[in-house]
């Protein structure tokens, strides 16, 4: 079975507030030395059983996927592992 | 004067301000049309400076002369509108209006557009719009109590429209609901004119003491300067002038058929994301602020961020401000004081506080976990004077290096009072041509088609989205003509309740079919919403969505509309006490230009001057008499019915007469006030069949009724479905019916008995007989109709 | 009565339930998170709704380590009353002190409007066992969710104090507004069911000028209780 990863994480210099939230509450727990939280998303697409025969066109396939509605440009970015 | 600034290091000179700063850019022609900005008023910011701006320099005069910040377009007609009455504490010109609501106590409220971003990306351009709105209202010492929300979107089968609804409904909701601000209703409806440009006007309300109101004024030289809230990163860098922007090829791409995708690629400066639980810390953290009486001065950054609220809290109070930029908290690296002036983080105020009290100001902002810095102070030069350390980053965490530069020296009037004002030319656009409208042969079916409507059913879809009831205040939810919200007022430990209804309203196509008579029309129908549910209007907040000023045909609607609001507001005697313009709102690419429908949006505040005064839309129980107050032509031009019948919009559009209106709206608050009325509905949108059918169907359970509509001369589709305005439907109790009629008389207003409510529950009809037509529908399959009228565009 | 209401930065829903406390007569004090202690005589600590810490990474997740959740813990273990509505309940949920957790409502959408649940367990909060009752939801993460053998313990162990139903009281999946197991709206917890969470907003529905009655009778059962336990 192959499976597909998209990670979508917002672009860097787009406010994340749910992890700078984290980060406040994790140094009000005694954690020590976090700089940053930023939080994202993984999504895991499952591909079948078919060996996959065209890697390349895979992974385009795949980015197509994450512009066009996995992640959302405008702020967000991807990665994708295969 | 020993602020933590002046025991810094000051500017090099007291001279000219440093050419450029890494990352600034040579100005040049090209740069200086890229900030939307004339050789004309390019020559005039020379004359101000008596010298050529630095960069950082030319991006502040771009956005404090974009319209979005000067009104230059349209401040010489805004001019004419009633800003002024007994109730009134504070008109336009503040960061929102305030009117008095007794007791010592003050509704403080405004309404702003957040069109752009909200098309660009609906979610957090929504949640941005709500929370710019809400700090407009808190900055003034007012805690938040109610939000309303005022939406277009283009044709229901256009490609985006469903991901705009969702995202900008889920949006408005994401941030309401988190802050805790009831969203109490709204208003949206489609139209192929807002298919490129749609429209997200957002509204809020708070409750003051009066005698505690703050205003944005950097008063009282020597004075500290806080920024508090979120850090700054380039968020939204000319947002402002891009508010002022219309979507053409450069932005869309392919224009109509560019897919999301591809429009969000085509900006560049970071898209704004808001934080409802920053929001929410501040808003206490403010409030608390307030109370200890510790500030001189409060603004929001919203559009333009530090440089507006800078300016204007210094213009308003005629003084100058200095401001150091290496204390600006940040999160992004390497800002330049450029993008560090321009940016429009979101969840950040600027505060001035009354010296020696800056300890206080820091150990509230450390309980609600804020940021919270010293950033300069107000002067008195009537300059403001901008300071920073080139290639200084804080986030290095070392220092800063070299000498301390001005980066921007201006007069503050310059870019207030004294920013370019425009009378633009005007010449009236032809007339559209009257569209002829087939008469009803099945009213049964038109009806059930109008309800099922996505411009006339239900918004329950949307509304549900809200926490429409958090705080525990909401006496009338979404889905009457106005929500009421009862408000505890407290001062010194005692509590006075006070009842406020909110109503918002505008039906672009009467405004297209007459600028003056529709802008008329929606100030009508806003405060018939009020009385209908038994307040009194107090107080209009407008928000005037147009296409380019720039085209004559535009700018004469812009002209007229302002002078039909006006003229109905006088005729009404409710001032307009703050608002906010939108323009450029339309389309350029290889089709051509195409403008939205004039869209001058207004939100009412009523005061109910007490709880047994308030009045619900739906019938109430059997054997009520119904009765049709008020009377209108029965012209089609312009309805729901003439766009179900033919697809376009033409006259003859019904007309408004004010005098009647104002007897109307009177008669209708006695006899709220009166405690004679079991129900009253505004006819509207679908006309006097729909008003009934919503009569019926609305409530918390079915009422039938019985109702013969007067004999008319014109068509039957006239008389079911036409939508003039001034005419309320009322059911009362037999009891009550003689005196009804009585004091209809004695006010000058028609009044006819039209029927009677019939059996309430499952089985309840709706039987209307107009002229030779004769319909009968169960209420549950009026209801089944509203309630399908957007699962065309969301699903069910 | 004694009532402590317990406040997270972020929760927003605190002046319905304060009020409503107060019309059952009870004295209320505030009790900001970063205390340690209840006050002293504290009978009921009640957690309101809203968004604690703005719901970011999971509902209650941030909230559930504030200082003083040790001080409600042990109230809680010494069988004194605890009421957790909606972010409170979902708060409660995840520091343990209720079994189970709290997800995203199976349609996806954040949901406001009224609706049935039926009084499903006896206890100290609970009106008459079979009762309809008519309350306000508003949430878009209320869907409950556990395992089977806590399921089946709370079914058990008659701690299943609410679920959602239609207006007759018919207990069906139409009824059921965010997909929650069970068409569980409610559950109770603690050595003697003390402990009470629940997704719908009682305090919004205590006066009839704001639609019913029906949310104070959880409140007027708990005052009953208290007083006859002392």
């Amino acid at each position: 079975m192959s499976k597909a990863t998209v990670l979508v994480r917002l672009k860097s210099e787009v406010l994340d507030p749910q992890g700078d939230a984290v980060k406040r509450a994790l140094d009000k727990l005694g954690f020590d030395g976090v700089r940053g939280v930023r939080i994202g998303k993984l999504i895991e697409i499952d591909l079948g059983d078919a060996p996959v025969a065209d890697p390349a066109a895979l992974k385009e396939r795949l980015a197509k996927m994450a512009d066009e509605m996995l992640a959302n440009p405008v702020i967000e970015d991807f990665e994708i592992v295969v | 004067m020993a602020t933590e600034l002046d025991a810094g290091r000051g500017p090099s000179s007291a001279g000219d301000p440093t050419p450029n700063f890494p990352g600034d850019l040579p100005i040049t022609p090209a740069v200086i049309k890229q900030h939307k900005l004339t050789a004309e008023e390019y020559g005039r910011i020379e004359g101000a400076l008596g010298r050529a701006p630095t960069y950082t320099e030319l991006g502040v005069f771009s956005v404090m002369w974009s319209e979005h910040c000067s009104y230059k377009s349209s401040r010489v007609h805004l001019k004419r509108l009633p800003t002024k009455g007994p109730r009134v504490i504070q008109g336009p010109g503040e960061n929102a209006g305030v009117v008095d609501i007794g007791d010592g106590f003050a509704a403080v409220f405004k309404m702003e557009s957040h069109n752009h971003p909200s098309f660009i990306e609906p979610y957090q351009g929504a949640a941005t719009g709500v929370g710019g709105i809400l700090r407009d209202v808190f900055t003034m010492g007012a805690r938040p109590i109610a939000g309303l929300n005022s939406l277009r979107f283009g044709r229901p089968d256009h490609p985006r429209t469903p991901e705009l609804l969702r995202g900008v409904v889920a949006g408005i909701g994401g941030y309401g609901n988190s802050i805790g601000v009831p969203t109490v209703g709204g208003e949206v409806q489609f139209d192929p004119s807002y298919d490129g440009n749609i429209l997200v006007n957002a509204f809020t309300c708070g409750v003051a003491r009066a005698d505690r109101i703050f205003y944005g004024r950097a008063a009282g030289v020597g004075n500290p300067i806080l920024y508090i809230g979120a850090k700054t990163g380039r968020d939204g860098i000319h947002g402002a002038t891009m508010a002022s922007d219309e979507f053409g090829e450069a932005k869309e791409g392919k224009g109509e058929l560019a897919t999301a995708s591809s429009i969000k690629k085509g900006v560049r400066s970071t898209m704004q994301v808001g934080d409802p639980f920053m929001g929410k810390l501040l808003i206490e953290a403010c409030l608390e602020l307030f109370a200890a009486g510790v500030l001189e001065g409060i603004q929001d950054m919203g559009a333009a961020g530090l440089t507006s609220s800078s300016v204007e809290m210094a213009g308003r109070a005629d003084n100058g401000l200095e401001l150091d930029l290496d204390k600006i908290p940040r999160r992004a690296r390497k800002m330049t004081p450029y993008e560090i002036l321009l940016s429009e983080s979101q969840e950040r105020m600027l505060l001035v506080a009354k010296r020696g009290r800056e300890d206080e100001v820091f150990a509230v902002c450390k309980k609600w976990d804020l940021d919270c810095a010293v950033v300069g102070r107000v002067t008195d030069t009537k300059r403001w004077v901008v300071t920073a350390t080139p290639g200084y980053d804080p986030l290095d965490g070392a220092p800063p290096r070299g000498e301390k530069r001005v980066c921007a020296d201006i007069p503050v009037a310059s870019l207030t009072d004294a920013a370019p004002v425009y009378d633009r030319p005007r010449k009236a656009a032809p007339p559209r041509a009257d569209v002829a409208v087939p008469d009803t042969t099945d009213p049964r079916a038109d009806l059930l088609a109008l309800l099922a409507s996505p411009n006339v059913g239900s918004r329950a879809w949307i509304w549900r989205q809200y926490d429409h009831i958090v705080r525990g205040g909401t006496v009338v939810r979404p889905g009457s003509d106005a929500a009421v919200v009862r408000v505890p007022c407290e001062r010194d430990g005692a509590v006075v309740m006070k009842h406020l209804a909110f109503a918002v309203d505008c039906n672009g196509r009467f405004v297209e079919l007459s600028a003056e008579d529709g802008a008329k029309m929606a100030i009508a129908e806003v405060c018939r919403n009020l009385v209908c549910s038994g307040a009194e209007p107090i107080g209009v907040t407008d928000c005037l969505n147009f296409a380019s000023p720039e085209d004559p045909g535009t700018m004469d609607q812009i002209a007229r509309a302002i002078d039909g609001l006006g003229e109905a507001c006088r005729a009404l005697d409710v001032p307009i006490v703050s608002g906010n313009v939108s323009l450029y709102n339309e389309t350029n690419d290889a089709a051509g230009r195409r403008p939205i429908l004039p869209t001058p949006t207004v939100a009412a505040v009523g005061l109910v001057r007490e709880p047994e005064d308030v009045v619900t839309q739906w019938f109430a129980r059997e054997g009520d008499v119904v009765v049709l107050l008020g009377e209108g032509d029965e012209a089609l031009g312009g309805s729901e019915y003439q766009a179900m019948k033919t697809g376009q919009l033409g006259g003859p559009a019904p007309r408004i007469d004010l005098a009647a209106e104002v007897r109307l709206q009177r008669l209708v608050l006695e006899l709220a006030r009166a405690h004679v009325l079991s129900s009253a509905h505004d006819a509207a949108d679908g006309g006097l069949a729909v008003a009934l059918a919503e009569c019926c169907c609305t409530g918390p359970s079915l009422v039938g009724a019985e109702i013969e509509l007067p004999a008319t001369t014109g068509s039957a589709a006239g008389a079911l479905f036409g939508e003039a305005p001034s005419r309320v439907v009322i059911s009362t109790g037999a009891a009550h019916e003689a005196d009804v009629l009585a004091r209809a008389k004695a006010a000058g207003v028609p009044a006819k008995v039209v029927g009677r409510t019939t059996a309430a529950g499952p089985g309840a009809t709706l039987s209307i007989r107009a002229g030779a037509h004769r319909l009968d529908v169960p209420a549950a399959d009026l209801r089944g109709a509203r309630e399908r009228c957007l699962s065309g565009i969301v699903g069910t | 009565m004694q009532a402590a209401v317990v406040l997270f930065p972020g929760l927003n829903a605190d002046a319905e339930m304060i009020r409503t406390l107060e019309l059952v007569g009870a004295k209320v004090t505030t009790v900001w998170h970063t205390s340690a202690a209840l006050p002293a005589g504290t009978d009921l600590v009640a957690i309101p709704g809203g968004f604690s810490y703005g719901d970011y990474l999971r509902c209650g997740a941030i909230a559930k380590v504030g200082p003083i959740m040790k001080a409600v813990a042990e109230h809680a273990e010494r069988g004194g009353y605890v009421l957790g509505v909606c972010n409170g309940f979902q708060i409660l949920t995840e520091c343990g002190l209720l079994p189970g957790a709290l997800t995203r409502n199976l349609h996806l959408r954040f949901e406001c409007r009224d609706v049935f649940v039926k009084v499903t367990a006896d206890g100290p909060f609970s009106p008459p066992s079979g009762e309809v009752l008519r309350l306000p939801i508003a949430h878009g993460e209320g869907r409950y969710q556990a395992s089977a053998e806590v399921l089946a313990r709370l079914a058990g162990e008659g701690q299943v104090a609410l679920r959602y139903c239609d207006e007759r009281g018919a207990v069906g999946e139409d009824a059921n507004p965010n997909g929650s197991v069970d068409n569980i709206a409610g559950i109770y917890g603690g050595p003697k069911k003390n402990v009470l969470g629940l997704m719908p907003h009682p305090e919004r529905m205590s006066e009839a000028c704001l639609g019913g009655t029906n949310g104070r009778e959880l409140f007027d059962a708990v005052v009953r209780a208290r007083r006859a336990a002392s």
